[in-house]
């Protein structure tokens, strides 16, 4: 449903091809598709009429260069005026304070404010070697204060005792307290989930604020928020303030565009953004990846990562020594094809390549799903040691015996055999690049029939 | 009942006020024109209904034809019309069916949406029905997630079953259904861990769960609801469209409607996918889990009387 905001304005500009400049017309009619773009995005409606304005001013009367469509230009005007919005340098958190220093976390029920703490807490004592102390101030829902307390152990960061009946601002107290006693760098308070509209609990977190008055309060909001997204960061940040932003959940497949919406109204920077369920899986935030998913265009860099996360690196070794000696054999295809599902399958990765969503629809079309890989898991798992070395072995009889092993038929196991052969014959090509570039390749051949 | 419209009025009312303030000041000039229609648009997309959608119903407010002056209660009138008669035929209360003993429920949903929650007011609410409960403490992998739904469980005076931290939760799961028969309860709530669609490391576990149940009852689970956060833009007709294909979901449950967020984008779901919707949470408390009304959704989004 979400279509590449370039091919959308591919068939806008299709007959515009090989204009001088950008005229005003031509831009208006763009901007609508980008408007939509942006909409289906979940940037909030105020901010996407604003942005739009402002890229209007930069795209009217600007040179198409030569070598690109009047499309691309506007998308990539786009595409520079979103990073620039976002913020085009990566910012820290602040530690800048007398220690132990005060890091306040706030956010609606269910942002992901008890793991991103966790998170936050483990990035500061391993990348930044400090001593840091957690404190839950969630008194309302049900073992919060536990759940903090667990993630304590697990990361090995320590975390203030729980006392029964004790409130959240008195916790606060406590929590410095024995940060200056105990000698901790940074005590980060995570507070309950609250509504922004509740004036009670707006009320609690401006009085913890005040009892602590943090270096840093950073709002915690789902990458999939919606419009509701400027509201949020408005009240949160009229009503406490707010010194930057943590976007949690962005390993989903949300576009995002709340992220443009809380940089537009509130002015702070998206400091960190959240990418598992892992404790680890904690980052800086890059504008570009964002903006290049917020207008459909998929996420190379984040690909790449998945690809190299997720890729066991031994096996890929061993398969990039294989290869380079022209030994790719069918042990290795099948071994791609598990990494690629363990990626999230086809339609995980195919998500996240820019204008994929064409051949996407047509592979929905032809039926090519996962369930493909895993028969030709299955294929490759009926035949024997030697024929996976020697592709040559299989003869008519062979491939028989492969089909009713596997449960495919023998065209299947023809159609196998062709695309090892492509991937092989391509294996050899690339093998010069390397690691990284072969396996890119390798999963994009994978996606040819 | 009543209670729970009061509560669910109250939380939309809020939900409500910027809407119809925009939808208010749109048609302050009470003639229908292009721009009115335009803004009317706009204020439907800052409820999260989506541009598609939103487009749709007010193309089809401007085939209507409005003549001259027009009461500005009027056409928000038609427009809350239009949108409850899409919600209308996916309105279907909660209700085990007492043939199924124990009815089997399995809650399933994306991180932070509320399913623990909701199993524990679904709990309550059982309970005071009068109904035996066991619920099944799925999610294993979210620290003190057990511990959590322990005490909503001693509230609803149901009995928890659970495991060790990272067990594998269908087992858990398999383990709660004998105990719900052995003891002869009346349902059986399943909770699980929070999953994003796109994983398909997790959604390939929540599909074993399911298998592993029928292996000790062939028709459960009876119910599979998938919970959906208000706050979610556009990206809740994705976790609709893969959950749904991955397993079969059976009903909706719409949480976190007391906030701000609007909630619109489930006017798109049950355009596209027209699954029930069971609930719709406005509140922490086991009374704030309402039935799902469509023309006072509908009415209460729009801010027009009934």
């Amino acid at each position: 449903m979400f279509e590449n905001l370039s091919q959308r304005l591919g068939k806008v500009f299709d007959r515009l091809r090989g204009r001088g400049a950008l005229s005003e017309g031509d831009v208006d009619e763009a901007l609508r598709e980008v408007r939509l773009a942006l909409l289906e995005a979940d940037v909030a409606l105020s901010v996407v009429k604003t942005f739009i304005a402002g890229v209007r001013l930069r795209a009217i009367g600007q040179e198409v260069i030569k070598s690109v469509t009047p499309g691309q230009m506007v998308v990539k005007i786009v595409h520079d005026h979103l990073v620039e919005t976002l913020g085009s340098t990566a910012s820290e958190i602040n530690l800048r304070a007398v220690p132990p220093v005060p890091i306040l976390m706030v956010g609606l029920q269910g942002s992901g404010k008890t793991t991103t703490t966790a998170k936050l807490a483990l990035r500061l004592t391993q990348k930044d070697r400090k001593k840091v102390l957690m404190a839950s101030l969630d008194t309302r829902r049900p073992a919060a204060q536990e759940q903090l307390r667990v993630l304590g152990e697990q990361t090995g960061v320590a975390t203030l005792e729980i006392v029964a009946g004790q409130g959240p601002v008195d916790i606060a107290h406590r929590a410095m307290e024995r940060g200056r006693v105990e000698g901790f760098d940074v005590v980060l308070l995570d507070t309950a989930g609250r509504l922004s509209i509740d004036d009670e609990l707006m009320g609690e977190a401006a009085a913890i604020r005040d009892a602590t008055r943090p270096a840093e309060t950073l709002l915690v909001v789902d990458a999939m928020t919606g419009q509701d997204a400027v509201t949020v960061a408005t009240n949160f940040n009229e009503k406490i303030g707010v010194t930057g932003i943590v976007m949690t959940r962005v390993d989903g497949d949300a576009r995002g565009g709340a992220a443009l919406s809380m940089r537009a109204v509130t002015g702070r920077p998206i400091k960190l953004i959240g990418l598992g369920e892992k404790v680890d899986a904690l980052d800086v935030f890059h504008p570009d990846r964002i903006a290049g998913r917020i207008l459909g265009m998929g996420d190379i860099v984040g690909l790449v990562e998945k690809a190299a996360e997720t890729v066991e690196k031994e096996e890929a070794e061993k398969l990039a020594r294989k290869v380079q000696k022209g030994e790719f054999d069918l042990d290795d295809m099948a071994s791609q094809l598990r990494q690629l599902r363990k990626m999230g399958g086809l339609g995980g990765v195919m998500g996240m390549l820019p204008g994929i969503q064409k051949v996407k629809a047509q592979l929905d079309s032809a039926r090519v799903d996962d369930r493909v890989i895993k028969r030709q898991e299955a294929i490759i798992g009926s035949m024997t040691k030697a024929e996976r070395r020697d592709v040559k072995l299989l003869n008519a009889n062979r491939r028989r015996r492969i089909a009713a092993g596997s449960g495919t038929s023998v065209e299947d196991v023809n159609r196998l055999v062709k695309q090892y052969m492509e991937m092989a014959r391509m294996m050899k090509q690339v093998s010069k690049l390397g690691q990284k570039g072969l396996m890119r390749t390798g999963i994009a051949n994978l996606f040819r029939r | 009942m009543a209670s729970w419209f009061q509560r669910l009025k109250t939380g939309l009312a809020r939900t409500t006020t910027r809407l119809v303030d925009s939808i208010g000041a749109a048609l302050g000039r009470k003639r229908v024109d292009a721009a009115t229609l335009d803004e009317l648009e706009e204020a439907l997309i800052a409820a999260d209904l989506g541009p598609s959608v939103a487009a749709k119903l007010v193309a089809k407010l401007r085939q209507r034809k409005w003549d001259g002056e027009v009461e500005v209660d009027t056409v928000k009138r038609a427009l809350a019309d239009d949108i409850a008669a899409i919600l209308a035929p996916v309105a279907v209360p909660f209700a085990i069916d007492p043939t199924r003993r124990p009815h089997v429920t399995l809650v399933v949903g994306v991180n932070g949406s509320g399913k623990t929650t909701t199993i524990g007011k679904f709990a309550e609410r059982l309970g005071r029905e009068g109904r035996k409960v066991v619920i099944a403490a799925g999610d294993t992998f979210r620290a003190a997630a057990v511990a959590q739904l322990e005490i909503w469980a001693s509230r609803a005076g149901a009995e928890c079953i659970r495991g060790a931290d990272g067990s594998d939760p269908a087992a858990l799961a398999y383990q709660a259904l004998e105990r719900a028969q052995t003891i002869g309860a009346d349902a059986l709530l399943i909770d699980t861990a929070g999953r994003l669609h796109n994983k398909a490391d997790l959604m390939a576990e929540l599909q074993k769960l399911i298998r592993v149940l029928r292996k000790r009852d062939a028709s459960a689970p009876h119910r599979i609801l998938l919970v959906l956060d208000a706050t979610t833009g556009q990206n809740a007709i994705q976790q609709v469209e893969i959950f749904k294909q991955l397993v079969e979901i059976d009903g909706l449950i719409l949480t976190k409607l007391d906030g701000s967020a609007r909630g619109g984008v489930l006017v798109a779901i049950a355009e596209r996918f027209a699954l029930p919707v069971v609930a719709v949470g406005v509140g922490e408390s086991a009374d704030d889990l309402a039935a799902f009304d469509p023309k006072q959704f509908a009415d209460a989004l729009l801010g027009v009387g009934t």
